[in-house]
Parts: C-alpha cells; structure tokens; sequence
C-alpha cells in the first residue's frame, strides 16, 4: 500500500509540475495577446496558428541563448536568485486542494479502492505553509538585486524587498477573518467551509485587502515598481540573460496562480460553482472531475483579471504604494478582524 | 506524516527541475569563444560604470524593514488567537483588543514620527 501511494503522490507531481509549467508558458502568449487586444494590435500570431507555438519558440530560444554574468557580479549568488524565486514559487502550491478526490483500483490491480486527494500534502497548516513559503519568495529577488552589483538592480531589489514585506502585514491581516469563519488551517476545511456562502460576501474588506496585497506580493501592475521599465531599466532582473531571466519570468507568472489559486480557495468557494447552495445535490464523489473543472475556470478568470487590470491602470509611485499599504490597507485589516471577531463572539457566541 | 513527506518530495523534485534547467542550459547554449569584455560590464545605459554600485541607500528602508518585524510578530500572535476564539469567547476577545490596542498604538506613534512617510527632506 506504501509503493502505491508513493507511486501516485509522483504522478501527481509530475502532473501538478506539467500543468503549471505549460500554464506560465501559456500566460505569457495569453499576456501578449489580451494586451495587443486591449491595444487594439495583433500580437504575436506567426508561430503557429494564432500564434500558439509562440512560448515553445520563446523556451528554446531561452535555453540557447548566451548567458552573460557581469564581471562584477557576486557569483553564487547571481546564479543562485533564479532558481531559489522559481523554487519558492512552484513549491507553494503543494497544499493547494483543487477538488476532493476519487476512489480508484488503478484499472483493478489493486483490491481495496484507494482514494485519491486532488491535491500533493494535505497539510492541516496549510494556510501558514503558503504564507511560509510565499514571504521566501522576497529572498530570490534581493539577493538576484544585489548580486548583480548593478545600481538599477540594487534600486529594483531594495524596492521589491521594501514592497512586498509591508504588503505581507495586510495580507496576513486579511486572511485571519476567513480562518475565523473556518476554524481552521487547512485548506481543504476552509472550503468544505464555504458550502453555504463563498467568504468573499461576509468578508468583502477582507477580499478587498487580500486582492490588493496579493496584486503587490506579486510585482504586478499597478504595483511593478520593483521592475518599473521607465525608471529603472527592468529593475532586479536587469542583469539577467537566457535562461536565468527565464526563470524570474517563470516565477513571477508562477506567483500569478499560487495567488489566484489562493483567492479562489480562500474567498471565492474553491470548488463549488455558485456563492451559495454547494453541489445542489451533485454526487461530487461519483463525479469527481467536476470539482476541478470549477476551481481552474476560477483560477483562469482571476489570471485573466490579473492581465486586465495590467493593461488598463497606470502604475503608481512608491512613496503612494507604500502610502497605501501602511496606512490604509494595514489599518483596514485590522479593523475587518476586530468587527469579524467581535461579530463572531457577540451575535453567533 | 505522509502529507509532510509528500511536501518534502515536491520540494527536491522542484528544486531538481530548476538546477536541472540551468545546468541543460549551460551544458547547450551558445557561448562566443572570443567576446569582448565589455559585454560583461554592469547596465548603465551604454555609459562606463561609475563607482560602485552597492551604494548607500535610503534610510527608509531600514525603517520600514524595522516596523515591519515588530508588526509581522504581533500578526503572528494573532493566527493562534483566531484559531481558539471561538472556545475562548468574550474573555479571549477582550484581551486582544488590549492587545490590537497597544499595537495601534505602536502604529499611532510611528505615524505621527513620520517613519511611514515616504518622501523626505
């Protein structure tokens, strides 16, 4: 029974690792297009049709292309940045559950059925695993800053270390109201939890606050100062070439859907299709593969959001970011946790 | 347990897969035998470098750095308090708010300092 569930817990990764490499490759092309869309361009339509060979031709050209480390450079470092972003980022989505699970006798070879969870580790402090792991991800872009022993790249490093720790407060502020409501850590309680109502309607300034913080852990627009192209060249990653750039670019889109994911799990029902009701009586054991179809067409559109609001909202300065998140988000958040707590022990004991 | 080896195994195959890449990336990309040096120096839009680049930067940085630690412990408090709250009841909720309190309060004075305050003389 031990081999088995090794056996599977590989095939999951290996899955799990596919999906989501095939998904950034994907998110770039789709970028691309949505912005010559809302540009009212064409995009890159050439490899492929409608372009969709594009990223395998960007893959290759990565990969071949000239690696140049400035003679200056910290070394270890330098080469280190890329992988440990890129790292930090896939491995947070280890705890993400996209639907419940099946009963399976791989095609009768095995006698008991033997049920499988759609996610890699059940973890029960799944939540604090993802912030965990996600406040690591700071560490890949300052060091990658400074190794580069460049201004713009110190600039760009200095900036996204600055950003993304005030912007983790919020962030761990907003979530606390979702795991009071929840009782728990897990993610897949936390969903299980959100059979009668999605925690985006009770927790509205919650989902606000958390929406935007994730906007700014990310590096995205209107939030991209860390890499702002006007002011400081391409920020933290100007010294990269091939494919260690590649890999900043991977993470980056990776944090995309770990975050999306994570709003889709906690605020927005995970699996269940509709802000109240659950199933409405759907056997989700019997049909299994629904529960997924309704979290990654979640997960799309919030990734689609993402591109949109890229292209639609100008960036803002920094002094206003930080503006933004010291003295209006973290406030706000701690504010939702008072009123949530208070609602909590004085209506519902 | 199984859930915590699991983790451990994402953890070494993903750790796998990005040094794997760098490394096939070295082993077949393209590298010039004879380039000119100049090619490795530091972006500095087509001028020389000047100086060094780890220079001394804005002292808000350490700041913020600083308020975020404190804020981020206090945070960290809260996760264990939210868990139980609902066990613990009114008593529990009293107590935080002393203890939100004494943080606003923390907030009130670094505000009025100036320390989130970007733009400096």
């Amino acid at each position: 029974m031990l081999w088995v569930e090794i056996g599977i817990s590989f095939v999951k990764i290996a899955l799990v690792l596919f999906v989501v490499l095939t998904l950034v490759a994907y998110l770039t092309l789709a970028e691309r297009r949505i912005s010559a869309f809302i540009q009212d361009r064409l995009g890159p339509n050439r490899v492929g049709p409608f372009g969709i060979l594009q990223p395998l031709a960007d893959g290759v050209k990565f990969i071949f292309k000239e690696d140049i480390i400035p003679d200056r450079a910290n070394k270890p470092f330098y080469v280190m940045a890329p992988a440990l972003s890129l790292v930090t980022a896939i491995v947070a989505l280890a705890v993400i559950p996209i639907g419940k699970g099946f009963n399976t006798t791989l095609f009768g070879l095995l006698e008991d059925p033997f049920y499988v969870k759609l996610q890699i580790a059940d973890v029960n402090a799944g939540l604090l695993f993802v912030l965990a792991i996600t406040s690591l991800s700071v560490y890949g872009v300052v060091l990658g800053g400074w190794s580069s022993n460049s201004k713009y790249s110190l600039l760009g490093g200095l900036r996204a270390a600055a950003q993304m720790i005030s912007y983790e407060l919020s962030l761990g502020l907003s979530i606390l109201g979702v795991i009071l409501l929840a009782g728990s850590l897990r993610l897949n309680d936390i969903v299980e939890a959100q059979q009668k109502i999605w925690f985006a309607i009770p927790q509205a300034l919650g989902f606000l606050v958390f929406m935007v913080s994730s906007f700014a852990e990310t590096n995205r627009l209107p939030f991209d100062l860390p890499e702002a192209e006007p002011e400081i060249v391409a920020g933290y990653h100007t010294e990269y070439s091939s494919m260690k750039f590649a890999m900043f670019f991977m993470a980056e889109y990776t944090h995309m859907i770990v975050a999306s994911a994570l709003m889709v799990c906690l605020f927005l029902g995970g699996w269940y299709p509709l802000p109240f009701g659950g199933w409405f009586g759907i056997d989700i054991e019997r049909y299994w593969y629904l529960p997924p179809i309704v979290f990654i067409g979640k997960v799309f559109f919030l990734l689609f959001l993402f591109i949109w609001v890229r292209w639609t909202i100008p960036r803002f300065r920094y002094d206003q970011v930080m503006k933004l998140g010291w003295k209006v988000l973290f406030p706000l958040g701690v504010l939702n946790i008072i009123v949530t707590s208070a609602v909590m022990v004085f209506v519902y004991k | 347990m199984v859930s915590y080896i699991n983790l451990l195994l994402f953890f070494c195959i993903v750790l796998l897969f990005a040094v794997g890449t760098l490394i096939l990336a070295k082993l077949i990309r393209y590298q010039d035998p004879n380039f000119d040096p100049i090619k490795i120096q530091p972006y500095e839009c087509g001028e020389d470098p000047v100086g060094d680049a780890w220079i001394r930067f804005s002292i808000s940085f350490y700041l913020i750095a600083l308020i975020f630690v404190l804020f981020d412990v206090e945070v960290a408090f809260l996760f264990p308090w939210i868990l139980s709250l609902s066990k613990l009841g009114l008593l529990a909720f009293i107590e935080m708010l002393i203890f939100l309190s004494i943080l606003f309060l923390g907030w009130l004075y670094a505000f009025k300092k100036g320390d989130l305050r970007w733009e400096r003389q």
